[in-house]
C-alpha cells in the first residue's frame, strides 16, 4: 500500500467514528442538554459491539447492539437531568464513569483479543481512481455512511418540523412549554439519540477500525468529540470539517512511521488534544461565534411546575 | 403529554437535616449495587459484602491501606470542591496530579545520593508547583480567552498521561533498570515517614486532614472563600460587588491544581518510592466524586474521601481474594456519583409523591 493511499484511508477511518458521535451531540446540544458521558458511552458501545462480533461475527448487529446499549446508559443520564433536575456536567461525568467501568467489566475477558476486520465495500470505479481511489473508495460501508448520516442531520435539524422543535426546546424551553410541547419528552429522546449514535462511533471503533479489544480503546476520543461540537459551532457541515481535520490529526503517528522520522510517539498521541486547546481557544478568543450560535439554554436546568 | 407520579417544587427554606440524605442514599444504594454485581460474577452475597466493606476493616495492614488511599483523595476533593463551589469545572485534577508526581520525582532523581533532609519539603514545593502549572494552563486560557475550562482540562490530563509516558521511557527512566520504563528509586530523605513499621499508611493523611481543616476555614470563615462562592451561586450579585471573575477562575483552578500536584508527589514519595507509568488509580477523577458526594464541604468531603477509599480497598481485596475485575471499582464510583445526584432532588427541590394538583407554572 503506498503512502498516501494509507494516509486517506487512515483519516477515514479515525474521522469516520468522531463524526458519528458528534452528530448525535450535536442534536443533544441543540435540545438544551451538555452530554459529558460521550466518552463512557463510546467505551460501552465499543465493549459490547466487539463481544457481539467475537460471538455472532455479524458486524451490523454489534454496531447497532453497541448503540442500543449504550442508548440505554444515556437513560440513566436522561433520568437524572430531566427527571431529578441534576447538574449536567457533574451527571454527565458520574454517568461517563460509569461506562468506562461497565466497558472495562464486561470487556475484561475479552481484554486484547482480537477480531477480523470488517468487509469492505470498494466502490466500483471510483476505488480504481489512480492516486486517491483506494484511500478513498476502498473502505467499510459505515465510513460513506458517515456524511450521509451529517445531511440527515443537519436536514432534519433546519429543514423539518421536527428539528424545528428541537432547537426550540434548546433555544427556550419555556416558549417550547407554553405552546405545548413537552420539553423533557423531545429533550429525553434528543438524549437517547446521543447515545445510539456514541454507542455506534465506539463500536465502529473496535470492529472496524482497531479490530481489537483493550481497556482504555477510547482514549479520550469521546472528549474530543465534545470538543469538536462546541468549535463547529453547533453546525452540522463544520462538524464534517472538524471530524476529517482530527481524523487527520491523529494519524500523524502512521505518518511519522511512514517516513521513519524520530519523534517519540507519545508527542504524536498528543497532537489531537493539544490541537484541541488550540481550536478552542481560537474560537473562543472571538466570544461572539460562540455566544451566537451556542443552544441559549445549554446546560442549564430547565424545571416545569405543572 | 407524558405525566409523571410525582412534582418537583422549588424550596422555600433549607433544612440542615436534608442535605445528609442523598449522600446516605448514595451510599446504602452503591454498598446494594457492590453486592449485585459481584454476585454477578460468581461471588456469593455474603463473600461480596464482606470483601468490598468488611475486609477493608479487617486487618491492620487493610486499615493502613485505607488510610493510604484516602489522604490523596481528600487533598484533592478539598481543592477541588473549592472551584466548583465558584462553577470553575477543574476536571483535570487527574492531569496535575501527574505533573505533580513528575516535579516532585525530579529532585531525587537527579539527587539520588543526597542525604539532605530538606529533600522532601523541597519534592513538596516543586511538584506543588508543577500541579499548580499545569492548572495554570486551563485558568490562563479561561481568564484571558474565555476558552472552556473543563475541554481544556481534560485535554491536559490526556497530555500530562502521555508526558509521563515519554518521561519514564526516556529522560527519567533508570539507566540501571533493564530498560523498565520506570525511574531509580528514590532515596530515604525522599521517602514520606511512615506511621507504623510494616504498614504503608505514612503521614500525608495528616497533612490531607490539615488541609482539609484550612479549606474549612477558608470556605466558611474568609472573605475569599465568600467572594469565590457568590460568584459560583450568583455571578450578577458577585460582579455588581465587584468581585473579579477572572481572580476567581484563577484561584479555583491554582488551589486545585497544587492540591493534585501535592497528592502526586505524596504518591511518588510514599507507596511508589519512584516515578512510574502508573502513579494514580483514578485518584483525579475519583476525588470529583469524593467533592461532590461529599456536598461541596470540607467536612462532608472528610467522610467522602473515607468511604471512597473503602471501596478502593475493598475492591482490591475482590480482586485478589475473589478475582473481579478491578473495573468493579470504576462501575462502584460511577454509581455512587449518579445516585449521590439524583438523590439531591430530595435536597434542593420539595417532591411530592402522588399527587396531579397543577400549581402555577413560572417557579424555577
Amino acid at each position: 500500500m503506498d503512502t498516501l493511499t494509507f494516509l486517506l484511508s487512515g483519516t477515514l477511518l479515525a474521522a469516520t467514528p468522531l463524526l458519528i458521535a458528534a452528530l448525535g451531540e450535536l442534536v443533544v446540544e441543540k435540545a438544551g442538554v451538555l452530554n459529558l458521558s460521550i466518552e463512557g458511552m463510546m467505551a460501552l458501545g465499543a465493549a459490547v459491539g466487539f463481544i457481539v462480533v467475537s460471538n455472532t461475527e455479524s458486524y451490523w448487529l454489534a454496531i447497532f447492539i453497541g448503540g442500543l446499549v449504550a442508548s440505554a446508559l444515556s437513560v440513566v443520564f436522561a433520568a437524572v437531568v430531566l427527571l431529578t433536575l441534576g447538574n449536567q456536567v457533574a451527571t454527565g461525568i458520574a454517568v461517563g464513569i460509569l461506562g468506562l467501568g461497565l466497558s472495562a467489566l464486561i470487556g475484561q475477558p475479552y481484554e486484547s483479543m482480537t477480531v477480523a476486520p470488517m468487509a469492505r465495500l470498494p466502490i466500483p470505479l471510483l476505488s480504481e481512481l489512480p492516486i486517491v481511489g483506494r484511500g478513498l473508495f476502498d473502505h467499510v460501508a459505515v465510513v460513506y455512511l458517515a456524511p450521509l448520516l451529517a445531511v440527515a442531520v443537519w436536514f432534519m435539524l433546519m429543514k423539518t418540523k421536527l428539528g424545528l422543535i428541537v432547537r426550540a426546546v434548546g433555544e427556550s424551553p419555556e416558549s417550547a412549554h407554553a405552546i405545548g410541547y413537552n420539553v423533557n419528552a423531545i429533550r429525553f429522546a434528543a438524549i437517547l439519540f446521543g447515545g445510539f449514535m456514541a454507542g455506534v462511533a465506539g463500536a465502529f471503533i473496535s470492529v472496524a477500525s482497531t479490530t481489537l479489544w483493550a481497556n482504555g480503546l477510547i482514549a479520550g476520543r469521546g472528549w474530543i468529540v465534545v470538543a469538536l461540537v462546541v468549535f463547529a459551532t453547533w453546525r452540522s457541515g463544520r462538524i464534517v470539517i472538524g471530524a476529517y481535520l482530527f481524523g487527520a490529526a491523529t494519524i500523524g503517528e502512521l505518518l511519522v512511521q511512514s517516513f521513519g522520522l524520530a519523534i517519540p510517539s507519545q508527542l504524536l498521541t498528543s497532537v489531537p488534544f493539544i490541537a484541541t486547546i488550540i481550536a478552542i481557544v481560537l474560537l473562543s478568543m472571538d466570544g461572539r461565534s460562540i455566544r451566537l450560535n451556542a443552544p441559549v439554554s445549554l446546560g442549564r436546568v430547565y424545571h416545569v411546575t405543572q | 403529554m407524558m405525566r409523571l407520579p410525582w412534582v418537583i417544587e422549588t424550596k422555600t427554606e433549607r433544612s440542615t437535616s436534608a442535605p445528609l440524605i442523598a449522600p446516605f442514599a448514595a451510599v446504602a444504594i452503591t454498598v446494594c449495587a457492590g453486592v449485585i454485581i459481584l454476585s454477578i460474577l460468581g461471588v456469593s452475597p455474603g463473600k461480596a459484602l464482606f470483601f468490598l466493606y468488611f475486609a477493608p476493616f479487617s486487618s491492620g495492614f487493610n486499615i493502613s491501606e485505607v488510610f493510604l488511599k484516602m489522604g490523596p483523595l481528600l487533598l484533592i476533593a478539598q481543592g477541588l470542591a473549592i472551584g466548583f463551589r465558584a462553577k470553575v469545572w477543574n476536571i483535570g485534577a487527574e492531569g496535575q496530579l501527574l505533573l505533580g508526581a513528575i516535579g516532585g520525582s525530579l529532585l531525587p532523581i537527579f539527587f539520588n545520593d543526597s542525604q539532605n533532609p530538606l529533600m522532601l519539603p523541597a519534592m513538596a514545593l516543586v511538584g506543588g508547583c508543577f500541579g499548580m502549572g499545569w492548572a495554570a494552563i486551563a485558568a490562563w486560557l479561561r481568564a484571558r480567552y474565555n476558552a472552556n475550562e473543563i475541554l481544556v482540562t481534560l485535554m491536559l490530563n490526556s497530555i500530562a498521561l502521555q508526558l509521563l509516558f515519554y518521561l519514564v521511557s526516556g529522560p527519567l527512566r533508570d539507566p540501571l533498570g533493564f530498560n523498565f520504563p520506570q525511574s531509580a528509586l528514590f532515596p530515604d530523605v525522599g521517602m514520606l515517614p511512615i506511621l507504623f513499621s510494616g504498614f504503608r499508611v505514612n503521614i500525608s493523611i495528616f497533612f490531607a486532614i490539615g488541609v482539609s481543616l484550612l479549606a474549612w476555614l477558608f470556605v466558611e470563615r474568609s472573605m475569599t472563600g465568600y467572594k469565590l462562592e457568590v460568584g459560583g451561586t450568583a455571578p450578577d450579585a458577585a460582579r455588581y460587588a465587584g468581585f473579579s471573575e477572572a481572580r476567581a477562575i484563577w484561584l479555583s483552578l491554582l488551589i486545585g491544581g497544587t492540591a493534585a500536584g501535592l497528592a502526586g508527589v505524596f504518591e511518588v514519595a510514599g507507596p511508589l518510592g519512584q516515578l512510574q507509568r502508573v502513579v494514580s488509580p483514578g485518584y483525579g477523577f475519583a476525588a470529583i466524586i469524593v467533592a461532590f458526594l461529599g456536598g461541596l464541604r470540607a467536612i462532608g468531603i472528610l467522610f467522602a474521601a473515607f468511604f471512597m477509599a473503602v471501596i478502593f480497598v475493598g475492591g482490591d481485596i475482590a480482586q485478589t481474594s475473589a478475582g473481579v475485575p478491578f473495573s468493579v471499582n470504576i462501575v462502584l464510583q460511577g454509581i455512587l456519583l449518579v445516585t449521590y445526584l439524583a438523590a439531591r432532588v430530595f435536597v434542593d427541590y420539595r417532591v411530592r409523591f402522588g399527587t396531579r394538583r397543577r400549581i402555577p407554572a413560572g417557579a424555577g
